[in-house]
């Protein structure tokens, strides 16, 4: 498989979470969500309930993607800040380790420049949770050339009909 | 790119559906969502234009249950079939873990099948993959139809596999053959994480 896949352990993903609450807070915003750039959500924290998050990973995904796409048709790696501006609410999307998306929503109780500044602190913390991550990756893939540990090593035709049943 | 969590024991897989336009991609999707439970399923996104040809893409996230102790995640997209949404496709594409090939059987639309699946092993390759290893699933579609090539016809002409992969028969707007589509991939999917690493 060309890239590598991302794994998250308990002890990243609770540093995660603790960082995206922190953001939350920090930047007096209404939602915080980590995505990957396959559009699969990492965590999300703050006025979720009413949220459809899978589906918002998804379309930010896709606009990320776009993005880039564009970028890279004139001549730029990437745009690394989107930012979308309604009635009410806003989104910041910005690129966190080159590969995981973060984005904010925000209100009237905000503004663009304090959401900026405290996303630029919690990118600097992200990315490097991201690179520990990375490094235990590799680690556990160099391990006595054992083969990255698989839940699913003995799949059978029965697990895959349960889980459609 | 799988996506496995060990903290809060998920696995999220993306699965493809790929081929030329007007094959069935969309109906495949719209089937699944209309019969799946809906606690297993969230929306479906279709990002189509005014007459209804998809756009960007199409998604329907499912979650299936748990294998293995493990919750387990399905985000099905669709890529638009028409030859220039090219840069839509590459996108779409990117972090795959596995292929349905949706084929037109009709004999009129053969040659827009084979430029779609030589498509496909392009755009995968700039995206880092090669359709020889990457779970994939061929779909015969519109069976249902008067003017349709034989089984064997189409094989000929689209298997690009050795050994050759899955072949299915299907009517997507009647449902046949959709499920066992998507069970097929899934199987491969869950069983290609073993060989990733
Ligand atoms: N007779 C018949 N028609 C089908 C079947 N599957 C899909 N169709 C019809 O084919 C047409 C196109 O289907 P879509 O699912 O929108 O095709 P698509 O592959 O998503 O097309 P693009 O979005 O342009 O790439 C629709 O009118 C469907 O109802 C089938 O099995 N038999
Ligand atoms: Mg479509």
């Amino acid at each position: 498989m060309a890239a590598p896949d991302i794994v998250m352990y308990e002890e990243e993903f609770n540093q995660i979470k603790g960082i995206i609450a922190k953001l939350r807070v920090d930047a007096n915003s209404k939602v915080v969500f980590l995505v990957d750039k396959n559009g699969q959500q990492i965590a999300a924290h703050g006025e979720i309930e009413h949220l459809d998050t899978t589906s918002l990973a998804s379309l930010t995904a896709g606009n990320v993607a776009a993005t880039d796409g564009l970028a890279r048709l004139i001549g730029e790696k990437e745009f690394s800040i989107l930012f979308h501006e309604g009635e009410k609410d806003n989104i910041h999307i910005s690129i966190v380790a080159s590969r995981v998306i973060l984005v904010v929503i925000f209100d009237e109780r905000s503004s663009l420049g304090l959401v900026r500044l405290r996303v630029k602190k919690a990118s600097e913390e992200l990315n490097r949770v991201f690179s520990n991550i990375m490094a235990k990756v590799e680690k556990e893939r160099a391990n006595v050339g054992t083969t990255f540990e698989s839940p699913f090593a003995e799949i059978t035709d029965e697990d895959i009909d349960s889980l459609f049943s | 790119m799988t996506f496995i969590n060990y903290a809060s024991r998920e696995i999220n897989c993306k699965i493809v559906y790929y081929g030329p336009g007007l094959c069935g991609k969309t109906t495949n999707l719209q089937w699944i969502y209309e019969k799946t439970n809906p606690n297993a399923k969230g929306k479906l996104i279709s990002l189509a234009t005014e007459t209804d040809r998809t756009l960007f893409f199409d998604f329907l996230p499912l979650e299936l249950g748990t294998v293995r102790g493990f919750k387990t995640r399905f985000h099905l997209y669709t890529v638009p079939g028409q030859v220039f949404y090219d840069a839509s496709r590459k996108l779409i594409l990117k972090g795959v873990d596995g292929v349905i090939f949706v084929a037109d059987s009709q004999v009129e639309r053969m040659d827009a099948n084979v430029e779609a699946i030589d498509n496909l092993i392009v755009n995968l390759k700039s995206q880092g993959y090669d359709l020889l290893n990457i779970p994939y699933i061929l779909q015969l579609n519109k069976r249902d139809l008067p003017n349709v090539a034989t089984v064997d016809e189409m094989r000929k002409a689209l298997s690009r596999k050795t050994p050759p992969e899955p072949v299915i028969e299907a009517c997507a707007a009647r449902g046949t053959g959709v499920f066992e589509t998507l069970k097929g991939v899934a199987k491969l999917v869950l069983a290609d994480l073993t060989k990733t690493s």
